[in-house]
């Protein structure tokens, strides 16, 4: 039994470890399976901080992971075939560069989490949960009867976007990519958890009435963290976009707004490694379960019920639960 | 556009709006008395499904299937609530959709372990092929308007179980105060789990009666429980009535959208891009329907506040 601090640093360790091992011993299958892991991590510390900070249950994250791929897609294709994406008003092209795909993924997911938060946080509960559910589900149905980005096909980008000063084609330099960002992301993320709007957001989640009354705007601070949060997801899509060099409607589907749900719950709520241990977790499982059987969801399945029903926490409240010990 | 055409449509979106309040009505009743929200709803209607198109397969007969898509779903909802379900009814959301969510994966590879992955085809009874005269001579499929009416049968009979019988009186007294009538002597988890499988049976039939229109195949049971997500938000979560109305609303919407936005736009757009224009509008338009309802009435249309 150690502190939740000590074992962060652990995961962190192995993250570099892991993948430093698979170049030495010419394993690029298991850096890629890595890259999917820190990419699958990074949407869930955005579904966290609805989630696990906020307690906005939101079974839609699957709309932010989509439009951040779609993003990827859409700047990549035009790049690809040399059209620009509008000419009038004025003239928008597309780009293959990293950076400014990132911001774009980043822009356009804050936006939609800010149109699907201002309608859905006007629930809450169950209702919350239809309603975000439903809202991600709209999406996958649009993107297969809009014909223009390949439809139900989906979109092939046929080289991986550029990124100044590396080759984003060699699998250990996109996933340091990948890495970088996860690490960055979950600094900001520590930040914004002891930040006076963090602490109010878990306020508000312990005890909404409370803090009503001591005079936070509690719809304003689930919005900005709604949107802060597939903000992230968004951009974990537009990554998860370029190391598959393809996106599909499937992106937006409610399956993928479930399994982002499940590294969450798998690592341990509201912890801020929790994600990332839950993602590592899942490829294992995806990949050691998957070499067994191809049902293998179905022992995935068994094992989600058994840690919902009988070990809440996740793995990292089962490993650091003796010292943590304020939750009795 | 044909007059005819449009009264065959809005009949096809009565028949779609009737089989989303099979689902809906069971989800609704299951959330109104015991307070959960239940992901694995859509299972259930596949079981339903599965288990016509097998007994279709041996015995050739469509009753006998109907009977056991409806028995099927009872039972796996029975054994599902005693072994998993109960323990959910204290725990947060949360919990209760990851629980539920785990049971989807279980009963989706299942089947598929069971059945393969090819999807199994249900026939339509030779005595209910082809097409009826209606008023006003329209011709419309006979088999659909046999589901219009066994919804609207289910519709009153639910209505009539929980307004006047003793077992629909429990249903409301437990939708009041479960621990009241607890306290009164009534044995709650079996009103529990009897609820959960009456639901589950709505759910199964549903999966059944649909099975013979399209392909009964794993993962069918998603996309009907996500619509019905949406119908229970539009009609106010725990009111059948509110089920049965946005589920007819929704069917509405839904079919008569992808008949006639194309022709709307239509008339101000050339052919081919009114077709993409308006069938990918088409696809939305429940959902900005929802947001609608979510704008004016966050409650729902029936919902209690």
């Amino acid at each position: 039994m150690m502190r939740e601090r000590h074992l962060n640093m652990i995961i962190l360790a192995l993250l570099v470890l892991v993948p430093a091992y698979a170049l030495w011993a010419d394993e690029p299958f298991t850096i890629t399976l890595a890259t999917r892991a820190v990419i699958f991590a990074l949407a869930g510390v955005g579904l966290n901080l609805a989630l696990g900070q906020g307690g906005l249950v939101s079974f839609g994250h699957a709309a932010y992971f989509g439009m951040g791929g779609y993003a990827m897609g859409i700047l990549a294709s035009h790049a690809q075939s040399y059209t620009p994406i509008m000419e009038s008003p004025f003239l928008i092209e597309g780009t293959n560069s990293m950076p400014v795909i990132w911001l774009v993924a980043i822009i356009t997911s804050a936006l939609l989490a800010l149109l699907i938060g201002a309608l859905s946080l006007r629930t809450s509960g169950v209702y919350f949960i239809m309603v975000t559910l439903a809202f991600g589900q709209m999406f996958y149905y649009f993107t297969i009867s809009w014909p223009a980005y390949g439809g139900e096909d989906g979109l092939s980008i046929y080289v991986r976007n550029q990124f100044p000063g590396l080759n984003t084609l060699d699998p250990i330099q996109f996933y340091g990519i990948c890495f970088v960002i996860l690490c960055l992301v979950l600094f900001l993320v520590n930040r914004l958890n002891k930040s006076p709007f963090g602490l109010a957001l878990m306020g508000a989640h312990q005890n909404e009435e409370r803090a009503v009354t001591v005079g936070i705007n509690v719809n304003r601070l689930r919005l900005v963290a709604f949107v802060i949060s597939g903000a992230i997801t968004g951009l974990a899509g537009a990554l998860f976009a370029d190391l598959n060099r393809f996106v599909s409607p499937t992106m937006f589907s409610w399956q993928i707004s479930g399994e982002i749900m499940i590294f969450i719950i798998l690592g341990g709520v509201a912890r801020l490694f929790g994600p990332v241990v839950g993602a590592a977790l899942f490829i294992l499982l995806e990949h050691v379960l998957g070499g067994l059987s191809e049902y293998w969801f179905v022992y995935l399945g068994a094992i989600l019920l058994f840690v919902v029903l009988f070990a809440k926490g996740g793995i990292i409240g089962q490993l650091s639960k003796k010292e943590s010990g304020h939750e009795g | 556009m044909d007059l005819l055409l449009l009264i065959e449509q809005i009949l096809n979106g009565l028949q779609f709006g009737v089989m989303l309040f099979l689902m809906a009505a069971g989800l609704t009743l299951i959330f109104g008395v015991m307070g959960l929200i239940n992901l694995a709803h859509g299972s259930l209607f596949m079981i339903g499904a599965f288990a016509a198109a097998a007994v279709a397969g041996w015995t050739g007969s469509f009753l006998l299937a109907l009977i056991a898509s409806l028995a099927a779903a009872a039972m796996v909802g029975a054994l599902v609530e005693i072994t998993v379900i109960r323990r959910l009814y204290d725990r947060e959301h949360l919990d209760q959709v990851l629980a539920t969510f785990a049971l989807i994966l279980i009963f989706s590879e299942g089947t598929r372990w069971i059945f393969g992955s090819f999807p199994l085809f249900l026939d339509i009874p030779a005595w209910l092929k082809g097409t009826i005269s209606l008023p006003g001579g329209i011709q419309y499929s006979l088999y659909r308007l046999t589901i219009i009416g066994i919804g609207l049968v289910v519709a009153v009979g639910l209505f009539l179980l929980i307004s006047k019988t003793r077992v629909g009186m429990r249903i409301r007294a437990g939708e009041n105060d479960r621990e009241m009538i607890g306290a009164l002597g009534v044995d709650i988890s079996a009103l529990y789990t009897l609820v959960f499988a009456l639901g589950a049976a709505l759910a199964g039939l549903s999966g059944a009666l649909v099975g013979a229109i399209q392909s009964v195949e794993v993962g069918m049971g998603e996309p009907v429980l996500i619509l019905a997500f949406v119908v229970i938000v539009i009609g106010g979560i725990g009111s059948i009535k509110g089920a049965l109305a946005g589920a007819i609303l929704v069917g509405l919407t839904d079919t008569l959208g992808r008949t006639l936005l194309p022709v709307i736009f239509g008339a101000f757009m050339e052919p081919s891009a009114a077709t993409t224009v308006g069938s990918a509008l088409a696809s939305m338009l429940i959902y900005i329907l929802m947001a609608g309802v979510l704008i004016f009435r966050p409650t729902g249309l029936f919902g209690r506040a």
